[in-house]
């Protein structure tokens, strides 16, 4: 089953120094689950200062300057894995450095048919 | 060799009532689907009206079912797929019936049920979900029956039923028995469910509502089959905590439903089956020297059904299981019993410097229960306007009528006392 894993914590938790050794733990996670053949993707994101939301209201485009919501834990990355089960996946995410600060939201993906299949990496 | 139809049908009437709940979880982990398993479940059965009528009970009627139920579901599954061709869930789920074994030994069925209560009582689910689930898919209870059980309407408990289900098959929660370290966190949750029924039904028991005694009975049935599959210290400490509790349900209260205190009652009429029963669970988990907090409640539990008499209760020993429980797991309502248990032991003035070191913490200050205990030791002391103060405060926080009319008592022959 595929699961998306959505890693929410408070942006100013991280020290330079914990969001490095953070990412580090997390790419050897992802090797690690590459290995096992459980890896989709993964990737952090820039903070939510840089984030741009988009609205479509009686035809119209609003545009704001900011996240979709603003609160205190915000979205900080991803992980989309391929596992057998719920149990699997709270295993990894307990594992995941960011679920020491913030909170790993797991969720199941739903299977849409019909997708073309994702475009090579450029 | 044919059986006439009136025993076949007694026979089939048995099965279903006796092992109807383990067919289904087997069902259930070859079908990986609640709503496929009770289809199938109920398919199977009609099946056998029909097939043991004419050649006979099997040898074996469980496996018959099981390995009946599941090539119905694989029928009704062929024919879904074909009306809906896109859905490859179905497709793989096919080829996952395929290769499991469905003839499997009643060993690996009675496993089936342990890999139900688990999913049932999985962390990812919801706990008032969990409970409802437990109930409705492990024990079998009917939807209706629970939602009396628990004074919801029907349509809530359907809904909380239904929103459990569809958590399991979309989220993924897979039907096994976790294994390793896992198995203990997840054992605790399991325990925790059964304890929720039990308490529930305790509380209603001696209340003024209706009388859901049920809960409780179920409970024990849950608490047995737990030390039958999974003979844990806390399995046996769980199941060994309500019998003892349960061996004094009858005279907890009068006939008016009010409350009677420990120190007054009838203990020639408490349930001594249910007692031998209970201390022997207990002595058993204490052996291991692994168990955990239920095993200690129950041995407290313990202490009260090995005393002849109010008089002979060995104070000193439970003060001393209260100061395990709570290094255990802290907790103000611990510290709550073992001041009532230290004023036993050392007096009144005792337990009520212990109690308003816990207020003096800002702990359980609005908890009814610490009010009516810092009452009684003050009417003891002979304080009579604060043991007043006390109980008014205590009855100011209950909503449960059998404890109003008690600590209203309290109030009213106090004042009398003053003149």
């Amino acid at each position: 089953m595929k699961y998306l894993l959505l890693v929410y914590s408070p942006e100013d938790a991280w020290s330079p120094e914990e969001w490095t050794a953070c990412t580090v733990k997390s790419t050897e996670i992802c090797r690690e689950l590459a290995e096992r053949g459980e890896f989709i993707d993964a990737s952090p994101l820039h903070p939510v200062a840089t984030a741009t939301s988009v609205r479509l209201r009686d035809g119209a485009r609003l545009v704001t300057d900011g996240p979709f919501a603003e609160t205190r834990e915000q979205l900080g990355g991803y992980f989309l894995i391929d596992v057998a089960d719920l149990d699997r996946a709270m295993a990894i995410a307990a594992r995941l450095p960011a679920a020491e600060k913030g909170t790993v939201e797991i969720r199941p993906l739903f299977r849409l048919e019909g997708l073309p299949s994702p475009s090579a990496d450029r | 060799m044919s059986g006439d139809s009136e025993t076949i049908r007694q026979a089939i009437d048995r099965i279903y009532r006796d092992q109807g709940r383990r067919i289904f979880a087997s069902l259930v982990r070859l079908l990986r689907d609640f709503d496929l398993a009770e289809e199938a479940l109920h398919d199977a059965f009609a099946a056998a009206t029909e097939a043991w009528a004419r050649d006979g009970v099997p040898e074996q009627p469980r496996a018959w079912l099981v390995s009946t139920g599941r090539f119905r579901a694989i029928d009704a599954l062929r024919r879904r797929h074909r009306l809906d061709d896109s859905r490859d869930d179905l497709l793989r789920l096919r080829e996952h019936l395929a290769e499991a074994n469905a003839a499997r030994s009643d060993q690996e069925i009675e496993d089936d049920r342990l890999r139900l209560i688990f999913t049932c009582c999985h962390p990812a689910i919801d706990p008032s979900v969990r409970v409802a689930l437990t109930l409705r898919e492990v024990c079998g209870l009917t939807t209706e029956a629970i939602a009396t059980a628990f004074l919801v309407p029907v349509s809530t408990m359907a809904q909380r039923i239904a929103r459990g289900k569809q958590k399991i098959r979309v989220a993924g929660i897979p039907f096994e028995v976790p294994s390793g370290r896992e198995l203990l966190e997840r054992l605790e949750h399991a325990l925790a469910v059964i304890y929720l029924v039990y308490s529930e039904g305790h509380a209603a028991s001696t209340g003024a509502e209706l009388r859901r005694c049920d809960l409780t009975d179920e409970a024990i049935r849950l608490g047995r089959l737990m030390v039958d599959l999974l003979p844990a210290p806390e399995s046996l400490g769980l199941l060994g905590l309500m019998l003892l509790q349960e061996s004094r349900a009858a005279t907890r209260t009068d006939d008016r439903g009010d409350l009677i205190l420990l120190e007054h009652q009838d203990r020639s009429r408490w349930d001594r089956s249910r007692i031998a029963e209970g201390l022997a669970l207990i002595e058993r988990s204490l052996s291991t020297r692994r168990f955990g907090s239920y095993t200690l409640q129950g041995a407290i539990a313990a202490e009260h059904a090995r005393a002849e008499t109010f008089e002979v209760t060995d104070w000193r020993r439970i003060v001393a299981i209260y100061d395990a429980l709570a290094s255990l797991h802290p907790s103000p309502v611990i510290d709550l019993n073992r001041a009532v248990a230290l004023a036993m032991r050392d007096g009144p003035t005792a337990g009520l410097e212990a109690i308003d070191a816990i207020l003096d913490r800002g702990e359980l200050t609005e908890f009814h229960r610490a009010h009516a205990a810092r009452g009684e030791f003050l009417r003891r002391l002979e304080r009579r306007e604060e043991a007043i103060a006390s109980f008014e405060r205590a009855l100011a926080g209950t909503r449960q009528e059998a404890e109003r009319r008690f600590l209203a008592e309290q109030i009213e022959r106090l004042r009398n006392e003053g003149g």
